[in-house]
């Protein structure tokens, strides 16, 4: 009997690669098998299926908390650029040195200081309720505008220091390189670290990314109509919990496939780096 | 008139010394080599001269003129000297072309395709025409650094510092970089070279500087200062590479 050589190997090494993977499996459903077991067989179960899993009532306030989800999306992504914008602002302002810039270089640092100290929770009542109060001229008088505004702030103050954390990460001799071709300090940030920073940072962004798209349902608590005000809508009228469930399942929907690009995209810049530094 | 004039420069990080008033100059078309342990204050004083470092006391000219005078304006200074450092420090998001081009057009205000131009005829010389496009980390490390003096070159320098171009290269690499630096001499380049290579400064050097602990202790002709230095501690520095076999015919 001819045998490649290869062969043995290749069938132990398909027998080596398969038996965690049925271990892990047989594990996982005996384990979530047996909570759902236990809680099926508990006296309340019943009750608590129909007050928080009823499937009627689940389709039935879908429409609307579906489009209260909409709304949330809507302010995510709005909030997103406004905030990746302001925060890379304020990140040069941080960087730039030099006795010129000192009153910018001051103000970026008072601004983060300030809003990261301040609970996000606080900044939208604040904003949402107490500028509308004011009625300025000239300026909206909403409160899901004032409301978005102070998650900007709030978020910027965050993004502004892993923008600031990727600037730093860039080897010193770059600067020095591109100060020794008589590139202004300007056009340092521009041409040679921003874009070696930004790479950087993508990971960390991520991650700010998913925390906003959850914190966007603080803005409920000023009556935009968002998922979770749509679904405290339904409930208060119903006194049936399954909408929250139906919000619940629609933010995890959003979140859990960014949590797995963040994963995905760290990883690569792991890889990344690790490549570059040998 | 001597193209590089340094006055008693001095320079402290902190408390410590680490230029103690270094008197030295370069002519026009000469090529100094700096020698020294390390430490000694050999990158410091590179730096000095192109003011990317500042320091405390003395001065710098170039044609006569101070380094910090008004009248080199924000960047006439990097426009007329190069340097090259150890690490190349090339840009590493930008292709080679652009790392060439980003000064000549961001700072000196040529033409996209004319500096573009330019980059490719430095390219096709230094015979990595085909890497025009590519990224550096593409490139071994002797391309990389020699896209790092093209780089340099770029602005058409008058003056070109080198800081140890080829301590990070493999043995087999350092003859490529080593000979684009002899072209250059030929070519009338002044040059103010920081190197390890004992067997190269003998060769390429009008004139061979010892700095020990931020001072020139002793400086001359690379075959006097080989053959017989005067100063016990550059006697024994020369004995230390002797013994580590660095002095031996030229590369
Ligand atoms: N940015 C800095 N801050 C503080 N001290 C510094 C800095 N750069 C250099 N030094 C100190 O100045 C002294 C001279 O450094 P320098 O880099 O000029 O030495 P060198 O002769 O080039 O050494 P090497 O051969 O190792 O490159 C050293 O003692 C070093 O520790
Ligand atoms: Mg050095």
């Amino acid at each position: 009997m001819t045998r490649r050589p290869g062969k043995g190997r290749r069938t132990i090494a398909l027998k080596d690669r398969l038996t965690p993977v049925l271990i892990s499996l047989v594990s996982v459903i005996i384990v979530f098998g047996a909570i759902v077991y236990f809680v099926g067989s508990a006296e309340q179960w019943p009750r608590i299926q129909s007050q928080f899993f009823s499937i009627e009532a689940m389709l039935e306030a879908a429409p609307s908390v579906g489009r209260g989800f909409l709304v949330s999306l809507q302010i995510w992504i709005i909030s997103l650029v406004c905030i990746a914008i302001w925060a890379l602002i304020l990140a040069i302002f941080r960087a730039m040195g030099g006795p010129y810039f000192a009153p910018l270089r001051i103000f970026a640092i008072l601004y983060v200081d300030l809003f990261r100290g301040l609970p996000a929770l606080l900044l939208v009542l604040l904003f949402g309720f107490g500028i509308p109060a004011l009625n300025l001229p000239g300026l909206p008088n909403n409160g899901l505008f004032w409301g978005g505004v102070a998650l900007v702030l709030s978020y910027s103050a965050y993004a502004t220091e892993v923008y600031r954390s990727g600037i730093e990460a860039v080897h010193e001799g770059q600067g020095m390189a591109a100060k020794a071709l008589g590139l202004t300090q300007w056009q340092t940030l521009r041409y040679a670290i921003l874009p070696q920073a930004l790479r950087n940072v993508v990971p960390a962004m991520l991650n700010l990314v998913v925390a906003l798209q959850k914190d966007v349902a603080l803005l409920s608590v000023l009556g935009v109509r968002d998922a979770v005000r749509e679904a405290q809508i339904y409930t208060a009228r119903t006194f049936n919990y399954s909408s929250l469930v139906v919000a619940a399942i629609l933010f995890l929907l959003a979140t859990i496939p960014m949590a797995r690009l963040t994963d995905y995209v760290a990883r690569r810049d792991r890889q990344r780096r690790l490549q570059s530094a040998l | 008139m001597n193209r590089i004039e340094i006055d008693k420069l001095t320079k402290f990080y902190g408390e410590r010394l680490v230029l103690d008033g270094i008197d030295l100059s370069v002519a026009h078309h000469e090529v100094v080599c700096l020698i020294g342990a390390s430490g000694s204050g050999k990158s410091t004083l590179l730096r000095c001269i192109n003011g990317l470092t500042e320091f405390d006391e003395g001065n710098v000219r170039l044609d006569g003129m101070d380094i910090y005078d008004e009248s080199f304006g924000r960047t006439g200074l990097y426009k007329r000297i190069g340097i090259v450092f150890q690490a190349y420090n090339l840009f590493p998001h930008l292709t080679v072309l652009d790392n060439i081009t980003l000064a000549p057009v961001r700072v000196h205000g040529r033409q996209r395709a004319e500096a573009e131009d330019a980059a490719r005829k430095l390219l096709d010389l230094f015979g990595l025409g085909q890497y025009a496009k590519s990224y550096p980390e593409q490139l071994s490390g002797g391309q990389q650094q020699r896209v790092a003096v093209i780089r340099s070159l770029a602005t058409d320098p008058e003056v070109l510092l080198l800081d140890e171009v080829t301590a990070a290269l493999d043995p087999e690499l350092i003859g490529e970089v080593l000979k684009i630096i002899r072209d250059l001499k030929t070519q009338g380049m002044t040059m103010v070279i920081v190197t390890h290579e004992m067997a190269f400064a003998r060769d390429v050097a009008d004139r061979v500087c010892f700095l020990d602990a931020g001072r020139i202790i002793e400086e001359a002709h690379p075959q006097r200062l080989f053959s017989s230095p005067e100063n016990p501690r550059t006697q024994k520095f020369l004995e230390r590479i002797i013994a580590s076999g660095r002095l031996g015919a030229s590369a």
